[in-house]
């Protein structure tokens, strides 16, 4: 009665027909003691079933190595932020002292054009003497 | 989210994805690194996982496509592979030997199925997914993973029946 029960679910689930109650009841006949000689030679396949299900992983996840490449690369972004602040920092610096430079270029050519300059005017107080000794001349004529 | 946080969702399915993995790739050495490497993966994408209605399922979708992937690359490039065809009658101590362990012999018999009707078995039978969780997994219509899964179930019985006639072990 209870074997023929068994075979009539045990065709279904060679089917894939049987539902899961049926399954269950199927594994849990072939997982008992009292499993019928004559079906005596599926017990293997039930019982590998629920030993593999049992086989656990040994190794541990290793997450913590994802965290060194992460901070890799916030280094390499700082490091490129320093080398472009330094670049237009850099870049500031030199500007001024050319500016500088071309400051104190000026100032010496504005020395030397004032220093000519003088000297025109020394000359052109000559003309002066010039102008005063006409005017003496014309008087006395 | 924080690593706890995270294996918190994780570690309660790890053995599951490593036992697929098992099946596919038959060695441990190798399950333990498809399984570290898709534990990896959701890792770096950890933001989008609370968003997936069922990370296992998703995990498990993971780890049968790394596997296939581990598989066909293996074919592509180790010939070594072709040599199994005419080591057959050779290897017979190794297999009374193996042949002696009732549920060893069932192993055997499940690693030889082909892919598909290996991971149908082992969803069902082994993790005891139902049937809707199988379909999505497996990307296959219903009557397609009954199909596969009632081959896969004969195809044991198949052999188990001649080991029974022949009276091995």
């Amino acid at each position: 009665m209870e074997l023929d029960r068994i075979k009539i679910i045990l065709e279904k689930y060679f089917e894939a027909t049987a539902t899961e109650a049926e399954e269950q009841e199927l594994r849990d006949y072939f997982l008992s003691d009292g499993v019928s000689p004559e079906l005596e030679m599926y017990k293997p396949m039930f019982g590998y079933f629920s030993q593999a299900g049992k086989e656990r992983s040994a190794r541990e996840v290793p997450l913590e190595t994802k965290r060194k490449s992460f901070s890799y690369r916030w280094i390499s972004i700082a490091a490129v932020l320093t080398l472009m602040f330094g670049l237009y920092f850099g870049k500031h610096v030199r500007d001024q002292r050319e500016a500088e430079y071309a400051y104190q270029e000026t100032r010496k050519a504005f020395g030397l054009i004032a220093q000519n300059l003088d000297r025109g005017t020394e000359k052109v107080a000559f003309l002066g003497e010039f102008e005063q000794t006409k005017q003496k001349i014309l008087n006395q004529n | 989210m924080t690593q706890s946080e995270f294996l918190e969702i994780v570690l309660p399915f790890k053995d599951k994805l490593y036992r697929l993995a098992k099946r596919l790739l038959v060695s441990s050495e190798e399950a333990e690194d498809a399984t570290q490497e898709v534990l990896m993966k959701l890792w770096s994408g950890k933001k989008k996982i609370l968003g997936y209605s069922n990370v296992e399922a998703f995990a498990m979708t993971m780890t049968r496509n790394f596997c296939l992937d581990r598989l066909k690359s293996r074919q592509a490039g180790n010939l070594k592979l072709v040599h199994s065809n005419f080591s057959d009658g050779g290897s017979t101590l190794q297999q009374q030997v193996e042949a002696r362990d009732s549920l060893d012999w069932v192993s055997r018999i499940m690693n030889e199925l082909p892919e598909q009707q290996r991971m149908v078995l082992q969803l069902k039978d082994v993790e005891a997914y139902d049937y809707s969780e199988i379909e999505k997994l497996m990307d296959m219509k219903p009557t397609a993973v009954r199909v596969t899964l009632s081959r896969a179930r004969k195809a044991v019985r198949e052999k188990l029946l001649e080991k029974h006639r022949y009276g091995i072990g």
